[in-house]
């Protein structure tokens, strides 16, 4: 009521500025609150959001800790270089799971990782633009090939041919040594270590890919212009140009290897044993014994065990990805601030 | 006169056959990896072709012993799991990419930026893992869910995959909005709500969708989220949120290890499905994108 009357009795022109936002037309006016409200709700929503997503790491570790916590009173630090997995006498041990994940991931690494910045220089070098295009297209698409079917694969194709040719091929040459001993089946760590080298080819390449192609053009001709190969270019110009970011990558690579669960449980044949020196014999991951006993935990202190595993797992892929994350970072000032 | 030999010899000799041996190896090195991969999508086709039929989507598994049946379950359950997810990841992902671009000041979204790669880092059976923790074994009295493997608890591992993807290429598509239009948008005197709504959302919606299209195919292949909390069903098409539901990964991994032969085979017409929609709706999302991109940074 009363700004109604305020309304009526100021002829609105005569009006001192101040006072003139008070005798705007109600519509004005109540367009003006509902902005205000509009624009503070708004924020308030995305805000809400933006918090639960970065919550959402803080609650996955947060659980996975409760859940773990049974397991962590009983067996202490000790699980992660504690050897047995023995659900009969509820004693339960990391060491062998997180030996054989750093085994299947850094051999993965070794494999992939010459490969991928190999593709990476055809692709980006070599390759005239016309096939360029497609190829990339090609491996960009089998990023997204799911892990299961990979694992499908490694199960029925390249187990058989990894245990008929390759594996009896390694062991004539390099039979001597520890790694190669004992017979080829058809499931084991060294196809482990092939199937993730195939699901971390595609990641890796494709960064690689774009980072080589971020290399200025006149460094290059700078470097052909003074009588340089295309190799030397290569490894004189190009590739330490981009040093930081192709670590980066890789390491992403690696963070994906680390937590692969489906396609190393079809293929490492899960044993509980304690890990062994040969690649042609049978292993497990902290991943793949996750995925291989989601239906089979019965008493209570085994599963908080595999959620122990969970732990370590996520303790190890977060340092990875972080470590990638500042390498990346590092290596964009770095850049930016060199040019 | 004396002949001036065009030969490369002594070091340059040496220099270009490092060069050569260099790009043969380097040749040598793609056409292998390619190689492999091609072989992978090959022997999916090859396996798949015998075990492809109709029945395959209209019949629920066999009875012990008989031949024939189908995988209906799983693609009914595929496509609620990923409703379910989609339902979720795709608003809370646009307003994080929202508050990211609009509001926030650049400190802070680089922060947000860095955990939601985080986010995208966690392994997916963790995320399982997780989800497991947090809604199968507590009791939540609503929807049904709690206490046991439920689709509601299998869409939302889903969505917590799909999160960090969605709202990653919603914020880099949102970027790429030209900053004269909310500029002409202020200048007619609309507020900043508005502005975002009707202006800065349909400009980046092509890319929002497309985007949200490429978590989709992700999310539809994932297994390993799956095995704690949706993997327990039974054998015909349900459509409950509250009960578990069966879904095309998660069949592929059981029939993969079975030792029945028709199994096995109806494991590879499953991923021969599962890969064609993969390849396709992520193909298609990816060009578009890159239009969608195009188009924006054209007219900026």
């Amino acid at each position: 009521v009363v700004k109604t009357l305020a309304l009526t009795e100021g002829g609105w022109k005569a009006q001192p500025v101040e006072a003139a936002s008070a005798t705007t037309p109600p519509l004005g006016r109540t367009r003006r609150r509902y902005d205000r409200i509009g624009d503070r709700a708004l924020l308030a929503i995305t805000g809400f959001a933006a918090l639960i997503a970065v919550l959402l790491i803080v609650a996955i570790a947060w659980k996975l800790i409760e859940g773990a916590w049974p397991a962590i009173n009983e067996f202490g630090l000790a699980f992660v270089w504690h050897d047995v997995w023995n659900p009969v006498t509820n004693v339960f041990g990391a060491k062998s799971f997180i030996i054989g994940t750093l085994v299947t991931s850094f051999g993965a690494l070794l494999l992939a990782a010459p490969l991928s910045i190999a593709i990476a220089l055809c692709l980006s070098e070599l390759a005239p633009p016309s096939i360029r295009g497609p190829v990339g297209a090609l491996i960009s698409m089998l990023a997204a090939v799911p892990s299961v079917v990979v694992g499908l694969w490694g199960i029925f194709v390249l187990g058989p041919f990894m245990r008929t040719t390759i594996e009896p091929f390694l062991q004539s040459i390099l039979g001597w040594t520890p790694f190669f001993t004992g017979t080829p089946q058809q499931a084991g760590v060294l196809i482990a270590i092939v199937v993730l080298a195939m699901m971390m080819i595609p990641i890796t390449s494709s960064i690689c890919q774009e980072l080589f192609v971020s290399v200025p053009k006149d460094v290059k001709e700078a470097s052909i212009g003074l009588g340089a190969t295309r190799w030397e270019t290569v490894r004189g110009v190009i590739v330490p140009y981009v040093k930081g970011g192709v670590v980066a990558a890789v390491t992403l690579g690696l963070g994906r290897a680390l937590g692969e669960a489906i396609a190393v449980t079809q293929v490492i044949g899960n044993s509980l044993q304690p890990f062994h020196f040969s690649l042609l014999s049978t292993g497990n991951t902290l991943a793949s014994q996750l995925a291989s006993n989601y239906q089979s935990a019965p008493t209570n202190i085994e599963v908080s065990s595999l959620v122990y595993l969970g732990v370590i797992l996520l303790v190890i892929t977060f340092v990875t990805n972080l470590t990638a994350q500042v390498i990346v970072h590092r290596f964009d000032r770095q850049r930016l601030g060199g040019r | 006169m004396e002949a001036v030999s065009l030969r490369a010899d002594g070091r340059s000799k040496r220099r270009l056959r490092a060069n050569a041996l260099a790009t043969g190896a380097a040749v040598g090195a793609a056409v292998l990896a390619i190689g492999l991969l091609v072989v992978l999508v090959g022997s999916v086709l090859v396996k798949a072709f015998g075990a492809l039929s109709w029945n395959l989507f209209t019949k629920g598994p066999a009875v012990f012993g008989e031949t024939g049946g189908g995988i209906a379950p799983a693609f009914v359950g595929s496509i609620m799991l990923v409703a379910i997810a989609t339902a979720i990841a795709l608003p809370v992902g646009v307003m994080v990419a929202l508050y990211v671009s609009e509001f926030a000041p650049k400190r802070i979204g680089d922060q947000i930026k860095l955990w939601l790669d985080v986010l995208n880092g966690v392994p997916s059976i963790v995320v399982g893992l997780f989800v497991f923790a947090l809604v199968v074994s507590a009791h939540v009295p609503v929807l049904g869910i709690g206490h046991h493997q439920s689709a509601w608890a299998g869409g939302f591992a889903l969505a917590v995959i799909m999160l960090p993807l969605v709202a990653r290429t919603a914020m880099e598509v949102l970027v790429l909005v030209p900053d004269n239009l909310r500029e002409a948008s202020y200048a007619l005197g609309v507020s900043k709500w508005r502005t975002v709504l009707s202006v800065v959302l349909p400009t980046a919606i092509g890319g929002i969708v497309t985007g949200t299209t490429l978590a989709i195919a992700r999310a539809a292949g994932e297994t390993a989220p799956l095995l704690f909390v949706c993997s327990i069903f039974g054998q015909v098409v349900s459509t409950d949120p509250s009960q578990p539901v069966a879904s095309i990964p998660v069949v592929i991994f059981e029939y993969s290890e079975s030792p029945d032969h028709n199994l096995n085979a109806q494991a590879w017409a499953a991923a021969f499905v599962l890969i064609t929609f993969v390849l396709v709706t992520s193909l298609l999302a990816r060009i578009a994108l890159e239009r969608q991109r195009r188009k924006l940074s054209g007219g900026g």
